[in-house]
């Protein structure tokens, strides 16, 4: 009675960053307006948790989807490394001229992962704070 | 359709050995999983069952129901047992989280009746969980 199956594996990971929500496009009072003490021009800071989904074919060797050993140092160097105790606004190039919102970020992640060659990535979820997450599947 | 979870958890033991590996390429692939002693975790299982709601009952399946079958079917066989020695629906098989994630399905599936089997996520710590779903379920395999 059962067809095929799908395993995906989810892998929590942290950073802390500050940033600010301004566009240079929008009036002092429009972005005042729009993101109201998140336009705060010194920044802010969150604790944000990264979840990475990949997917694909257990390997029937290892029993995996995708080995944490592999993941792990790429979602590390790709992301982790990048963005810990950084301000996105000015040390994350893709945000030269793009808000980072967390929607954003969540996309700016998911192309940085994209490239894990082990398995399929799925889905990126942040959670910007334990009331806020956002999630994008390509 | 209305989904339907319920979480229950147990604690188990494990390690990750191939025999048809050599013992250098186990611990370069399974790394400190590798440690023939075993180690441990709280699993945390969430099943998921999928249904319309009953209209005399208001409910997609009796959760008491489920809370005996995920009693019975899982508790039983894995809480406090070594899963490479005790469970032997997994001999032959790595038991990492995909693994047992799926021989979790495979033993509920069977015993659900009301509703459909949706989704069995297995969380091996708070920072790591594997799902399985029904490949054809386009809406469950979005986890």
């Amino acid at each position: 009675m059962n067809g095929p199956l799908k395993l995906s594996l989810t892998r929590r990971y942290r950073f802390s960053a500050s940033h600010r929500l301004h566009s240079p496009n929008f009036s002092e009072a429009e972005n005042q307006r729009l993101y109201g003490k998140c336009s705060n021009p010194y920044g802010h800071g969150h604790n944000y948790v990264l979840e990475v989904t990949v997917t694909g074919p257990v390997d029937p060797e290892t029993g995996m989807v995708a080995n944490l050993g592999e993941l792990d140092p790429f979602v590390e160097r790709e992301v982790v490394e990048a963005f810990d105790h950084k301000y996105l606004n000015k040390e994350i190039p893709e945000f030269g001229g793009c808000v980072p919102t967390t929607e954003n970020v969540c996309r700016e992640i998911y192309r940085r992962l994209k490239t894990f060659p082990a398995a399929r990535l799925e889905r990126v979820r942040i959670e910007e704070t334990s009331k806020n997450s956002f999630e994008f599947a390509g | 359709m209305i989904r339907v979870t319920r979480k229950v958890e147990f604690s188990a033991a494990h390690y990750y050995h191939n025999p048809d590996f050599s013992p250098e390429e186990n611990r370069r692939v399974f790394g400190k999983c590798n440690n023939p002693h075993g180690h441990g975790h709280n699993y945390v299982l969430e099943v998921t069952v999928a249904g319309e709601p009953d209209p005399a009952t208001g409910m997609v399946l009796d959760l008491k129901e489920l809370k005996d079958i995920l009693q019975r079917e899982i508790v039983d066989r894995m809480d406090h047992r070594h899963l490479n020695h005790e469970v032997p629906e997994l001999a032959g098989k790595i038991p990492t989280c995909e693994n047992v994630a799926a021989l979790i399905w495979n033993l509920l599936a069977p015993k659900i009746t009301q509703g459909k089997l949706d989704r069995v996520r297995l969380h091996e710590s708070p920072d790591l969980f594997a799902d399985c779903t029904a490949e054809s379920n386009g809406t469950g395999g979005r986890a």
